[in-house]
């Protein structure tokens, strides 16, 4: 009688190594293609609206630069007084900013500095943006393609 | 007897054979057309890669807001005479350039530095390093003139003092320095040796200076670096084949026989740029992202345990002559590099800075340590992505064949070429 199919630790292994391979292979793909590289975004729960603004037209590769974010809420109030912090890296690179940029002071009528940005190689970024203000904590999420 | 075949054909059959014929001209043709496309066209995101990489995208010198002296032409004079002056060692036979050689590029072709005893990284070169963000392989310093005072008072490098360094330059060379920089504070009472260096036998006499005794000394400690890196700073790449081959692609002009790429050439330069991935770390004019990656090098040949930047950052802000010390002229602002600097972290954990790859081809053997020995090696360690033994390395196997590796090799080839530097830079100065 034929025996039935049984997942041994062999097939486990096989399974991983196919799995780590179609990782491995599609880790430096492209970036989906129906991505937002919007400069302004909805945060994730709705609570704000924010806008990045680089220096100049383009995003840079390999400089450090500093940005304005315009935080408002989701009625169109600017937001002045925030906790922002800032992080991102590359999704299929797996890694992080090369820098940790802050936000350093408040501009005014929702405005805010952020210093210590760098993106120190081309592809797909994420810049996150951890807001925490009276209308609560939210993230913002910003897609940069170089 | 073509013609007499043709005309025993049957009407149907020489409409066929007509057609044939056009057909397979046609067919011919474009792939002739495409085969002629294929060795010259990049597409529109290829050619802005190629821009990116030239000599000619990469701008003017930046500043250094950190050393004021970075463009004085008597500070790069001084600084040319001191890279050269063995006197600025315990030995009195190490200079700067025992290890970075002029005529290797600035290198010295050996695994790991030897100065007065043996060092435990690789000799890194100097060459267009005006561009870089951070110094020594761990980033331990952010600047030109931070870096060049690292060797100088390392127990195995040139293995002296900074208070031995402040008394050479007020014998051998105060109508320099103090046309640059001020008067020489005095000397006396000022023990022959004195430095704030671990386990260097000079510490407890420094210890034992008044404070302002100290900061004066190393005030002129801190003006020997930036001399240096006054003349560092002049030294830069010159364009190569490759970088005539863009201007020639970019231009769309025809490739001239000293720019023309051969077949190998091509192929290696599309896939560096391409599948190989190598630009992700290897960008910019310089080749070099400037930030510190793991890319599970071996440990097995290191002299001593070393964890890369994730200890050189540490070092990079506790750094007594950092951007932000008393020593730096910088403004609030200024050095962005050290304020926002990735503190801490796994990424950091034995990840070295990628060295320019310009003139890499003459430079083995290569990594952190010369752990590999030829750029063959490299590609094949590149290809395998082997674990790392500590900390996660980034890289992806790319299972590249053996004509691949040699595709990527003949490219590499093309960044060959000479340095530029203000007349006589490239040699020992005459006055030693």
């Amino acid at each position: 009688m034929r025996p039935s199919f049984r997942f041994t630790a062999r097939h486990r292994s096989v399974a991983i190594a196919l799995v780590a391979l179609i990782a491995g292979c599609t880790a430096f793909a492209q970036a989906p293609r129906d991505l937002d590289y919007s400069r302004t975004r909805a945060s994730q729960t709705g609570l704000y609206r924010g806008t990045i603004r680089p220096a100049g037209d383009s995003i840079p590769q390999g400089k450090m630069q500093s940005w304005s974010l315009h935080l408002e809420t989701a009625a169109g109030a600017p937001v002045d007084s925030a906790t922002i912090s800032v992080d991102g890296g590359m999704p299929k690179h797996g890694h992080g900013l090369p820098t940790k940029p802050q936000v350093t002071r408040s501009l005014g009528n929702g405005d805010h500095f952020v210093e210590g940005i760098k993106f120190n190689m081309g592809g797909w970024w994420v810049v996150k943006f951890h807001v925490s203000a009276a209308a609560g904590s939210d993230s913002l999420v910003f897609n940069i393609s170089l | 007897m073509y013609i007499f075949a043709f005309m025993r054909m049957r009407p149907w059959q020489r409409v066929a054979f007509i057609f044939g014929v056009v057909l397979g001209t046609l067919a011919l043709t474009t792939t002739l057309q495409a085969h002629s496309r294929q060795r010259a066209r990049w597409s529109p995101k290829e050619r802005a890669l190629l821009r990116s990489l030239s000599l000619a995208s990469q701008g003017p010198m930046p500043e250094d807001p950190s050393n004021r002296y970075a463009d004085d032409d008597a500070a790069a004079h001084l600084g040319h005479l001191l890279f050269f002056d063995t006197r600025l060692s315990r030995t009195g036979t190490v200079s700067c350039a025992s290890c970075h050689v002029p005529e290797k590029n600035f290198q010295d072709g050996l695994r790991v530095g030897r100065g007065v005893g043996d060092g435990s990284r690789r000799t890194m070169p100097i060459a267009g390093t005006a561009h870089s963000s951070w110094y020594f392989w761990d980033g331990r310093a952010d600047s030109q003139w931070a870096q060049a005072l690292g060797p100088l008072e390392n127990p195995v490098e040139h293995g002296g003092d900074r208070t031995q360094y402040a008394r050479t330059m007020a014998r051998e060379y105060r109508a320099e320095y103090e046309s640059i920089f001020g008067p020489l504070p005095s000397l006396a009472g000022v023990p022959a040796h004195a430095a704030p260096v671990a386990a260097s036998g000079s510490e407890a006499a420094w210890a034992r200076l008044p404070v302002g005794t100290r900061d004066d000394i190393s005030r002129v400690y801190a003006n020997i670096g930036k001399a240096i890196a006054a003349y560092e700073r002049r030294i830069d790449f010159a364009p190569t084949r490759f970088d005539d081959y863009v201007a020639a692609e970019l231009a769309s002009a025809s490739q001239s026989p000293a720019s023309g790429f051969t077949a190998d050439e091509e192929a290696g330069l599309r896939l560096f740029i391409g599948n190989a991935s190598c630009v992700n770390c290897h960008n910019g004019p310089q080749f070099t992202d400037n930030h510190f990656h793991n890319t599970g090098v071996r440990r097995d040949s290191e002299p001593s345990p070393d964890s890369g930047r994730s200890a050189g950052v540490v070092k990079a802000l506790a750094g007594e002559f950092s951007c932000t010390s008393r020593y730096s002229d910088s403004r609030p602002g200024d050095c962005a590099e050290l304020r926002f600097a990735v503190a801490e972290g796994a990424e950091l954990v034995r990840a070295y800075k990628p060295p320019s790859l310009r003139n890499v081809v003459g430079r083995a053997p290569y990594m952190h340590a010369g752990q590999l020995a030829s750029l063959d090696d490299v590609l094949q360690h590149y290809s395998d992505a082997p674990s790392a033994a500590i900390g996660h390395s980034e890289l992806k196997a790319l299972h590249l064949s053996a004509g691949e590796r040699r595709q990527i090799m003949a490219f590499l080839g093309t960044l060959t070429g000479p340095l530029t530097a203000p007349s006589g830079f490239l040699t020992a100065p005459t006055r030693n």
